[in-house]
């Protein structure tokens, strides 16, 4: 049984004035999160990532499916059953959402007087909390005098302060510049592997997915179009949507307009090969065309690694007399795919 | 001159009532602006107690009272004020009208307010489990202290000023003070005494008022 399930649920919102169309954020999702799962969900704005987060903790409620959250359905629970449930599942934000009249301790400290946590139990949890995200010596300090970075990292503390078994990131680092970024998703990481808290990350930025993820989900208009490992759905997109994604981080095959270019300078053939995973043995495929005594440039592409496994496009002018070249192609065909591109 | 110095007891008085009916009408008014103005915020459409009807009917009545100039709302509310105090005219029922003027006045201040904490922090509460209640006390109100104190500050000032109006329908005070014995009497320099004092006392609560507000917004 997922950590987290939804089955066929939606959210449609009436419309906004008489006579206009009602809006569809969510358009029968199902989608399954297991224990232990660093899940990304990752689209565009406006693709309904957001409203499909907060319908996990129900700060949002569905219009229809079901929502099972640790074996309970929460869509049909009422609102003082679902502040129980809350407790289980943290959640940060975009705009890190501190509460600006108390000190970064007393932030960490309200989840904890919400659960009715007695005072002396509170602050030697708010220590522990602040001492793993690295803020042990701001617990006094107020939100408003600190950095980003350590504005989220306090948004962890207080998000973990209850123990819960799931973590809700909503666009977590997209106020973050890129450092900070990596700071603050290695904390996320630790979180998941010291913790074993199951985090469901929402991002438009697929460094995000390819930083913590181990799964992931591609929502396009309501819809979740492609799902799987994040090593598939990057090495092999099927989704155009998915695509342009995974193109954000990983450059692969070239576009006719960067086609147009490589023309320009290359006036041979030009082809495309396929790396992925250990699967293809790069040394083997260069030996091919070392042996056939084609001359080769690589002028486009790059490896990846995603979770200590490489993947990669890269594409190659090559030089040398037509038939050798389709000989040695004919034999590079037997390793890895080969797209020649005209 | 003389005449000032004959009535300093009376002007003494007077300030006292001032002191007294503003006071009262700042904690009635107050608590009724603070009640109304959360209603208004709390009911509205996306908030956390959304309540269309009950919106509807309390926006209604804050914009159906609050255009009323005071002086005329004096005179409408005086049945009203007679039925809850037991007189139509004197410090109760000044005190009833002047509270219940300003708890509408004031419950457009502190909507504003509330509306300006972030919607991203009650968010945050609710998803720790925060119901309603406490998301008033513990997100709501501390979040908006600064703006609510100086919101007050506000309405203090304008207490001053209907309190000095209702000196007309038999309240007493700085303004009734100024009407008797100045401007019936054609005696300019006891009307600026009143004025004069009026301008000190909303000076000092204005500068404490900024005083607090700051320490609340700590800059």
């Amino acid at each position: 049984m997922a950590l987290v399930s939804l089955r066929n649920v939606s959210k449609v919102y009436p419309p906004a004035s008489k006579g206009a169309p009602s809006v569809t954020a969510i358009d029968s999702v199902s989608l399954d999160v297991e224990a232990g799962d660093i899940y990304g969900i990752i689209g565009y704005s406006g693709a309904g990532k957001s409203t499909l987060v907060r319908l996990v903790n129900a700060l949002e409620h569905s219009t229809s499916g079901e929502i099972i959250v640790d074996g309970q359905d929460i869509a049909v629970l009422s609102e003082r059953e679902l502040r129980k449930v809350r407790l289980g599942i943290g959640m940060i934000f975009q705009q890190f959402n501190l509460l600006g009249s108390r000190t970064v301790a007393r932030n960490v400290a309200y989840p904890l007087e919400v659960a009715g946590h007695p005072k002396e139990q509170r602050a030697a949890r708010v220590a522990e909390l602040l001492d793993f995200v690295g803020l042990a010596d701001k617990a006094g300090s107020f939100p408003d005098q600190l950095s980003g970075g350590q504005k989220q990292r306090v948004g962890i503390a207080r998000a973990l302060a209850t123990q819960p078994s799931i973590l809700l990131a909503d666009e977590a680092t997209s106020a973050l510049d890129p450092e900070t970024t990596h700071e603050v998703l290695a904390l996320l990481k630790r979180v998941n592997a010291e913790f074993g808290v199951t985090i469901i990350v929402i991002t438009h930025e697929m460094d995000v997915i390819q930083t913590i993820a181990t799964k992931v989900a591609v929502m396009d208009q309501g819809r979740v179009i492609e799902r799987g490992p994040v090593f598939d759905v990057f090495s092999n997109p099927q989704a155009a949507a998915s695509a342009r994604f995974v193109s954000t981080v990983v450059k692969g095959v070239p576009s006719a307009a960067e086609l147009a270019v490589l023309r320009e300078r290359h006036t041979g053939r030009i082809v495309t090969l396929a790396f992925r995973d250990s699967a293809v043995d790069q040394t083997a495929v260069f030996g091919e065309l070392a042996r056939a005594g084609v001359a080769f440039e690589v002028v486009y592409g790059g490896i990846n690694e995603i979770q200590g496994r490489p993947f990669g496009h890269l594409t190659l002018a090559l030089s040398g007399a037509d038939p050798v070249i389709d000989q040695v192609l004919a034999h590079i065909r037997t390793l890895t795919t080969v797209t020649e591109v005209r | 001159m003389d005449a000032l110095i004959d009535l300093l007891p009376e002007l003494w008085t007077a300030t006292y009532e001032t002191l007294y009916i503003v006071a009262l009408t700042l904690f009635f008014g107050g608590l009724g602006g603070l009640l109304v103005g959360l209603g208004l915020y709390l009911t509205r459409a996306g908030s956390i107690l959304e309540n269309k009807p009950l919106f509807f009917v309390l926006n209604l009545l804050v914009n159906f009272i609050r255009p009323i100039p005071f002086i005329i709302f004096l005179a409408a509310a005086q049945p009203l004020a007679r039925a809850v105090t037991g007189s139509g005219i004197g410090n109760n029922a000044i005190i009833f009208t002047i509270a219940l003027a300003a708890s509408f006045a004031m419950a457009r201040i502190v909507e504003q307010n509330l509306l300006t904490v972030t919607p991203g922090v009650i968010d945050a509460a609710r998803s720790v489990g925060a119901g309603p209640i406490r998301i008033i006390f513990t997100v709501l109100l501390p979040e908006a202290l600064g703006p609510l104190i100086l919101g007050y500050t506000f309405i203090f000032v304008a207490l001053v000023d209907m309190s000095a109006v209702a000196g007309y329908v038999g309240g007493g005070g700085l303004g009734n003070f100024a009407l008797l014995y100045g401007y019936r009497q054609f005696n300019p320099i006891v009307t600026w005494a009143a004025v004069l004092l009026i301008i000190v006392l909303v000076q000092f609560v204005q500068f404490f008022g900024n005083y607090l507000a700051r320490k609340a917004l700590r800059r």
